[in-house]
């Protein structure tokens, strides 16, 4: 901070920094509020008849609108309905024996043999478990969705690479397309494409470009300028330079993107199952949960996580060479001997073909037939054990969760905890946060003590009871401060959009369901990492753990929370922390173990102890690696609140569901809006504050 | 005084070249009719946020001379090369290649001259991953269009030239610094160019490959002859490879000539500080000091006019009084006495006892 403005005869002590003063006027205000939300209820609850009907509004349009061109993308959707089913019949033609020899020589070519038995092991499992035809129907609109994304990303990619002018339109875009759920999107698909696997192979292509369109802009940036300039100086034209050095020598990066491109249609195409209801392996774990089967949902779950899996190694081998150098494998399995390989496939498949027509060649009854006592006994289970699973989620919601929603003031009620607090409760209360807040100040500044206070008071009425105008403010001066005006202008105008759209009680449950997951995802995920940094063994333990959590598709998470838990909030919250658990772990570990070593070698030659070590040097040293991870965590959070609506919640992931289920276009697009402008709010915020500790190091 | 080089024709010429850096550096050059002040300018430009890279930048190169340009990192050598390639487009001046600008040259013109005319070497190497020797090397005939047999053919003869054979099936990642580095210069050698630009080409390498590379630099160009332009900050380097270097501060160049001459006439205290390390003996050659004979009888003992100093104590010390320095290329003979040696090591001398 620049010199503090003195507004006390005595600077020394009641000094008072400039950006400190709204904050106190902000908290005046705060108490204000609260004394006066009796009298004024509309501080607390934005009455019904201050919204305004912008959803009817874009309903209207989009009627409108959709009304017009309706015919021209039915034709396209009947025109994508033909390779479609093309190659659904193609997949459903080869035999399986085909298909395993195919996809264990790429594996072999891949990634070596050891890919190759796993690839052997999925498949087979697969076809013993029943889901054979139901996996090549998802792997169809994979194989559909992956090149248009692909292409589509690239050439967006080489546009934002070509023209810098027109990059922070498409990072824009980019930023929109990846934080607004797609259940939000498949509302005016719907509408636009009719009701189809085809939506579905839309919604995925959408979903699955912005990884390949980035990825594409960062291996073309990264080209180095030697090899540009070596190009130019061998006297390459614009087209020889372009095709020649920079496309090949990016090559290794825009494999990554079509690794994520890959993942994240799978991902998507499974959870378009819940508006296609075709054969696909999505809808075989989403009805299997609605009919609590859950032998079943586990069976088809793990299906999905084994393609998940099997399919992200395969594209990643081809992207990355092993940093051992490849395997006698992978050097037996040259590109002349895979072609043979994979000629020999066609013609078993054709001679099993010719010889059996029509036969399925499937095992007649899979393991899934014979689930029944499966699903008795993990019911049987699962009451059995209720009083542990109820026990903890009761817990968790009387503890943690109900204090988060209503606050100290709304739990302490004989009808939640059994008791109410006296006011002498209370006045201690506030005399411990304010304490704290003194305590804090001398340590670390008035930061810290601001967000102490601003903790306090969420916990005193919890986000269903905070004044709505005190909230708006608070977050718009944090943007402010921290990323200048215009972040603060949009942090208003985005609560205030959400706000008008009468979605403030959703907004709410969703802050509070994401801020506990975030904090208790760091909280486990930061222990983790921290102890993976420090014992190789943990780090191995951890990683592939990491790698198959972060790999499979979010649907899948929600199995064995619902399985234990049934449907409501806790179970929202655990599905939502196994999937962003990953990013703390992860950067944690990453950022504690690549901490500067002579930095640690000085502190720990002055003699500090390992905890000192940690808590004094490379946790600060780290920190900007661990506030990537918070970001990721966050990111993380809100793209599954979308998907958690499906076991009951409240938040605007619901809204967004419900939206989709009544086809409600307006409704939809605006929640799915909020929920990115969250997403875009919270990663423009850790950016900034990122960079200005950057700045401030240096 | 270097009777030899002005003999030979002008190959590169740069007359005034600026690069100037900024919102909008065409507005300082509209200024035809009256003289520009570079230094006045340079300071109007900083003063106006704008950063003038090279400065008024004028020299000319003859054919088969190798002229180094030497400065500090942030000098403007870099870009000034760059500007000579027009990998960087010059806000001002003009670059002559055999007597044609080369700033008026179409784009079409300009891949003819870098297809042909000019080959460069760089400090990162610039190798393309994908490919492994033998296709790096061979890459600029490809981009010609040349017929695969023969960009091969001649792929290899620059391999075994610059002595990786063996070595053509290996990738950029699979090489060592120096090795990748001679791939790099067998990479701009293939088209044959007469321009031979090298942009810090050993700075990345280890000191002991760095004089091996050196060696074999100055092996290559006895055998070729090239016009060469040589960017180093490495000063040791710039005096041992030099026919002629070019002193660069702060984008401009401050001091041309001849190794001996900077050492001997620094054109300021800057330059007299930079080069305060050079030992004279090793860095002045017999050519250098020997005066003409006009006339007088000649010593038996004979040098090459590009022996240093250095080399002659032990014959020095063994009683010779002068020697007779051939002239080259049909001009007489010079004489340097023994006195002459001497007066330099008293300079050296006196050089080191002022520190």
């Amino acid at each position: 901070m620049t010199a503090p403005v003195a507004l006390a005869p005595s600077p020394q002590r009641f000094a008072i920094a400039p950006a400190l003063f709204p904050w106190c006027v902000l908290a005046v205000l705060a108490v204000l509020c609260l004394l006066l939300k009796a009298e004024l209820p509309w501080l607390v609850n934005f009455p019904k008849e201050w919204t305004l009907p912008l959803a009817t509004y874009i309903n209207a349009v989009t009627d409108a609108v959709v009304a017009v061109i309706q015919p021209g993308f039915r034709a396209l959707s009947a025109l994508l309905d033909a390779p479609m089913r093309g190659t659904r019949l193609a997949l459903a033609w080869l035999p399986w024996p085909a298909v395993m020899l195919a996809v264990v020589a790429l594996a072999l070519k891949s990634s070596g043999e050891r890919l190759a038995i796993f690839a052997l092991a999925t498949l087979a499992y697969i076809l013993l478990a029943g889901y054979w035809p139901q996996s090549m129907n998802t792997l169809a609109l994979v194989l559909l969705a992956v090149p248009i994304s692909t292409v589509l990303g690239f050439l967006l990619g080489v546009l934002g690479y070509a023209r810098p002018r027109w990059r922070p339109v498409l990072l824009g875009a980019l930023d929109l397309m990846q934080t607004v759920p797609a259940f939000a999107y498949l509302i005016p698909l719907l509408l636009l494409f009719g009701f189809g696997p085809v939506v579905g192979l839309i919604a995925s292509a959408i979903y699955a470009t912005p990884p390949m369109v980035r990825n594409t802009m960062l291996g073309l940036d990264r080209v180095p300028a030697a090899i540009s300039e070596a190009g130019l100086m061998s006297g390459c034209t614009r087209r020889q330079q372009f095709w020649q050095v920079e496309v090949p020598t990016a090559l290794p990066q825009l494999l990554v993107g079509f690794n994520q491109t890959t993942m994240a249609a799978l991902s998507m195409v499974i959870v378009a199952a819940i508006i296609g209801g075709f054969e696909d392996i999505g809808w075989e774990v989403l009805s299997s949960m609605r009919k609590a089967e859950f032998g079943q949902s586990i069976l088809s779950g793990l299906v999905i996580a084994l393609l998940a899996i099997l399919i992200d190694r395969l594209t990643i081998g081809f992207a990355k060479a092993p940093e051992t150098g490849p395997t006698r494998a992978m050097r037996w399995m040259t590109s002349r001997r895979l072609a043979m390989t994979l000629a020999v496939a066609l013609a078993l498949a054709v001679v099993i073909r010719l010889a059996a027509p029509d036969a399925t060649l499937l095992p007649e009854t899979g393991l899934r037939m014979q689930m029944g006592a499966v699903n008795q006994w993990l019911l049987g289970l699962v009451r059995d054990y209720a009083w542990f699973f109820n026990g903890l989620r009761n817990s968790v919601l009387y503890c943690l969760l109900l204090p988060m929603r209503v606050g100290i003031s709304g739990s302490a009620t004989p009808a939640m905890w059994g008791f109410v607090l006296p006011p002498s409760a209370l006045a201690a209360y506030v005399v411990l946060v304010l304490a704290l807040a003194v305590l804090v100040v001398r340590r670390s500044g008035w930061r810290a003590a601001v967000a102490v206070v601003a903790a306090g008071l969420v916990l005193y009425t919890g986000f269903l009871d905070l004044p709505w105008p005190i909230f708006i403010l608070a977050v718009a001066l944090l943007a402010a401060q921290v990323g200048g005006p215009r972040l603060g202008l949009f942090a208003v105008a985005g609560f205030g959009l959400i706000l008008v759209n009468g979605l403030w009680p959703q907004l709410v449950q969703s802050l509070y369901l994401c801020t506990l997951a975030v904090l208790l995802c760091l909280l486990v995920g930061g222990a983790l990492g921290t102890w993976a940094a420090h014992s190789d063994r943990v780090s191995r333990i951890l990683k592939p753990i990491c790698d198959a959590l972060q790999t499979m598709p979010q649907f899948v998470f929600l199995i064995p929370a619902l399985m234990f838990f049934k449907v409501g909030e806790f179970t929202a919250l655990i599905a939502i922390m196994l999937y962003a658990i990953v990013p703390p772990i992860r950067y944690v570990e990453h950022g504690l173990r690549h901490v500067r070593a002579d930095v640690v070698e000085a502190v720990e030659q002055m003699g500090a102890t390992p905890m000192q070590t940690l808590l004094q040097a490379k946790l600060p040293l780290a920190l900007p690696v661990v506030m990537l991870g918070l970001n990721q965590t966050i990111m993380a959070a809100l793209s599954m609140l979308a998907i958690a609506a499906l076991v009951g919640t409240r938040d605007l992931g619901q809204a967004v569901y419900v939206a989709l289920g009544k086809a409600d276009a307006g409704m939809g697009l605006i929640a799915g809006l909020s929920i990115a402008f969250l997403a875009i709010l919270a990663d423009r915020l850790i950016q900034a504050a990122v960079a200005r500790s950057a700045v401030a190091s240096h | 005084m270097g009777t030899d080089t002005a003999a030979r024709p002008i190959k590169l010429a740069c007359r005034n070249v600026w690069k100037v850096y900024g919102r909008r550096p065409g507005y300082y050059f509209d200024s035809r009719g009256y003289v520009i002040d570079p230094d006045a300018l340079a300071e109007r430009l900083r003063a106006e946020a704008h950063l003038p890279a090279v400065v008024d930048a004028s020299f000319e190169v003859a054919t088969g001379e190798i002229f180094v340009i030497m400065g500090l990192s942030g000098s403007g050598k870099s870009t000034l090369v760059r500007c000579l390639s027009r990998l960087v487009e010059p806000s001002a001046g003009e670059i002559l290649l055999d007597g044609r600008n080369l700033l008026a040259a179409s784009g079409k013109e300009l891949i003819e001259l870098r297809r042909h005319a000019m080959g460069m070497v760089f400090q990162n190497f610039g190798l393309l991953p994908h490919l492994n020797v033998l296709g790096n090397v061979a890459f600029p005939l490809k981009i010609q269009g040349k017929p695969a047999k023969e960009r091969e053919a001649r792929a290899r003869e620059m391999i075994a030239l610059v002595g990786l054979e063996g070595r053509e099936a290996s990738f950029p990642h699979q090489l060592s610094g120096g090795q990748q580095q001679r791939v790099g210069i067998a990479r701009s050698l293939a088209v044959g160019p007469e321009l031979w630009f090298l942009d810090e080409p050993f700075s990345a390498l280890d000191p002991l490959i760095r004089k091996q590379m050196q060696d074999e630099f100055l092996r290559l160009q006895r055998m070729l002859k090239k016009t060469i332009i040589f960017i180093t900050h490495d000063i040791a380097e710039a005096f041992r490879l030099a026919d002629r270097l070019a002193i660069m501060r702060a984008g401009k160049i401050v001091q041309i000539g001849r190794p001996a001459d900077i050492v001997l006439n620094p054109a300021d205290e800057y330059v007299a500080q930079f080069t305060d390390d050079m030992p004279l003996l090793r860095v002045i050659t017999a050519g250098d000091i020997a005066t003409p004979a006009n006339g007088a009888a000649l010593p038996e003992q004979s040098v090459a006019a590009d022996t240093s100093l250095e080399a002659l104590i032990p014959q020095l010390a063994s009683g010779v009084g002068a020697f007779t320095v051939p002239g080259a290329g049909g001009s007489p003979p010079a004489l340097l006495s023994a006195s002459a040696v001497l007066a330099v090591l008293e300079r050296e001398q006196a050089r080191r006892t002022r520190e």
